[in-house]
């Protein structure tokens, strides 16, 4: 039968819509023209301005700060819970399952005002320490969900071959688990980081007046800056990622 | 219990009193503080009173409220609509094609969604501003008037939060279709049926467990939308999200906040927990079936 055109067209429709607004923004981030109606000649004005501001790279260092801290601490979690949700199938895990699944689907706003109220409660300074402990709290779910991905195929005999043989517990762990699940756990770490890196909402309800993440920035810059800048900004952070995301697949190329 | 259960039992608290003490400090008691919240007196420095009292609960009967609850609901049951609709058959076609065309199509698909959240919502301002181009090739077609707004209406608000969910919908339709076994649909046709029929009859619930993943992903994050009203909505197409934000950071009335927190927690959980019983269900069922 011949098949229908129709879902190739919702395809390319698609595809379109994806992409569609960050053409614009380029565009845009070299136009004289502020919002753009017409174009009013090239311009690099945009990103002089951009580089000239001070606050941009006080904001960056911070998301830095804590985009490195969180993954280091969410990964050793993570991995601890996917490490106990694989090994153990008891009463406390299926508790421990249901723990680590529920902030998978807890909307943004709703973990931000409930942490906003439990430092509040806790007369807890809101500053970098609280965005810090926001950051770990919703990376652990998604890093223990990639390594537990990557133990399902673990076989363990090979970690009782080498009890068997003498190793001890530790050894063990160290010399064959650990490098089987690091691609699982390289990956949880890459997920945290961009995710701490990305995050908005949850960062805006328990950030303090000195601890402006970058994304807190662009969201200031929105409502009052000038959108020019922020497309200029929008271009650069577009070819970070592109840069990251290539160094990422280049490195774990080789690895294979 | 055997000393070396009792051994295997003290290692697995060991290993699992980190993460799960973690996630019981700051998630569980954090969110049953946002219900006990909404039963205290605001303080007038903007934190929380000592008092127990109902008075908050009584402030929710604000004339705004159901109307805003009410466009929280429908926006979100639209979008999600529209995401499920389109999801399928753009799935339906990438699963169709050759796996190295199908690893291009999903990598095109995922790349705009590195770049941050903040950006993207502002890429549609920037798209729909009323001095920007799309506006003006849309009033020299004659398809707008000049003094027609684009942005700050509930529609704009819908078409950023399809673009914003689209491809969590799109990613586990299309991991079930792939995994669909597309035979299925020549035997339909052999056995006389027709395209649409076998599509709807066949296909879609081949996929369905795809598309209970994709509703749930797209519904819920869509309940609590709350930068996409605040940057492209504009009043009149506030969502629950945007109220909850103002409570907090404008009047600083924390227990406020917290009462209509509660409302939007109630909504999320109610859908999740009838999707997690009936995968429930459907496991016991179809472990007994044999399917």
């Amino acid at each position: 039968m011949k098949r229908s055109r129709f879902p190739f067209y919702m395809t390319i429709a698609i595809l379109v819509f994806f992409y569609l607004p960050i053409v614009i923004v380029f565009t845009q981030s070299f136009n004289a023209s502020r919002f753009g109606g017409t174009w009013k000649g090239f311009t690099f004005d945009w990103y002089f301005k951009l580089f000239s501001d001070k606050n941009i790279w006080h904001a960056f260092s911070n998301t830095l700060i804590i985009a490195f801290s969180s993954t280091a601490v969410s990964v050793v979690l993570g991995t601890l819970s996917a490490f106990a949700l694989y090994k153990y199938k008891t009463k406390l895990q299926i508790t421990h399952n249901i723990l680590v699944y529920l902030p998978l689907v807890m909307p943004d706003i709703l973990m931000g005002i409930s942490l906003l109220l439990f430092f509040v409660s806790l007369k807890l300074e809101l500053g970098l320490f609280t965005i810090l402990l926001a950051h770990i709290t919703f990376s652990i779910s998604y890093v223990a969900m990639v390594v537990l991905g990557r133990f399902q195929d673990f076989d363990y005999s090979i970690f009782e071959a080498a009890l068997d043989l003498g190793a001890t517990w530790w050894t063990a762990v160290k010399k064959i688990m650990i490098p089987y699940l690091m691609p699982g756990i390289a990956a949880g770490g890459l997920l945290a980081f961009t995710l701490s890196l990305d995050d908005f909402v949850i960062t805006f309800f328990v950030s303090g007046p000195d601890s402006t993440t970058l994304p807190l920035y662009i969201y200031s810059m929105m409502r009052h800056g000038s959108p020019s800048v922020i497309n200029a900004l929008s271009v650069i952070m577009v070819l970070f990622t592109f840069v990251v995301v290539f160094i990422s697949k280049k490195l774990l190329e080789v690895k294979e | 219990m055997s000393l070396q259960g009792l051994k295997k039992r003290k290692s697995e608290v060991l290993i699992s009193v980190s993460p799960m003490g973690w996630l019981f400090i700051f998630f569980v008691i954090p969110t049953f503080l946002v219900i006990a919240m909404a039963f205290r007196s605001a303080d007038p420095y903007g934190g929380i009173g000592e008092q127990w009292t109902l008075n908050t609960l009584k402030d929710l009967r604000n004339p705004n409220y159901p109307l805003i609850i009410w466009r929280t609901v429908w926006l979100s049951i639209i979008s999600t609509a529209i995401c499920i609709l389109t999801a399928i058959p753009a799935a339906y076609y990438i699963s169709r094609i050759k796996k190295k065309y199908q690893d291009i199509i999903l990598l095109f698909i995922i790349v705009p969604f590195w770049i941050n959240f903040l950006i993207r919502i502002f890429a549609w301002k920037v798209f729909l501003h009323p001095e920007g181009m799309f506006k003006q090739l849309l009033v020299t077609l004659h398809i707008s008037g000049p003094d027609s707004l684009l942005l700050y209406r509930p529609e704009a608000v819908l078409v950023v939060i399809v673009y914003s969910y689209l491809p969590f919908a799109l990613l586990p339709i299309y991991a079930s279709a792939e995994k669909f076994d597309f035979h299925l649909m020549e035997a339909a046709y052999d056995l006389g049926a027709g395209r649409l029929q076998a599509f709807i009859r066949v296909f879609i619930p081949g996929i369905r467990q795809g598309l209970l993943t994709a509703i749930i992903v797209v519904f819920i994050p869509a309940l609590g939308s709350y930068v996409i009203p605040d940057i492209v909505g504009g009043p009149s197409a506030e969502m629950i999200g945007n109220k909850i934000a103002q409570r907090t950071f404008i009047d600083r009335n924390l227990p406020h906040a917290s009462a209509l927190s509660a409302i939007l927690a109630f909504a999320v959980i109610i859908p999740s927990a009838l999707a997690l019983t009936r995968r429930f269900f459907k496991e016991k069922n179809s472990g007994s079936l044999g399917i």
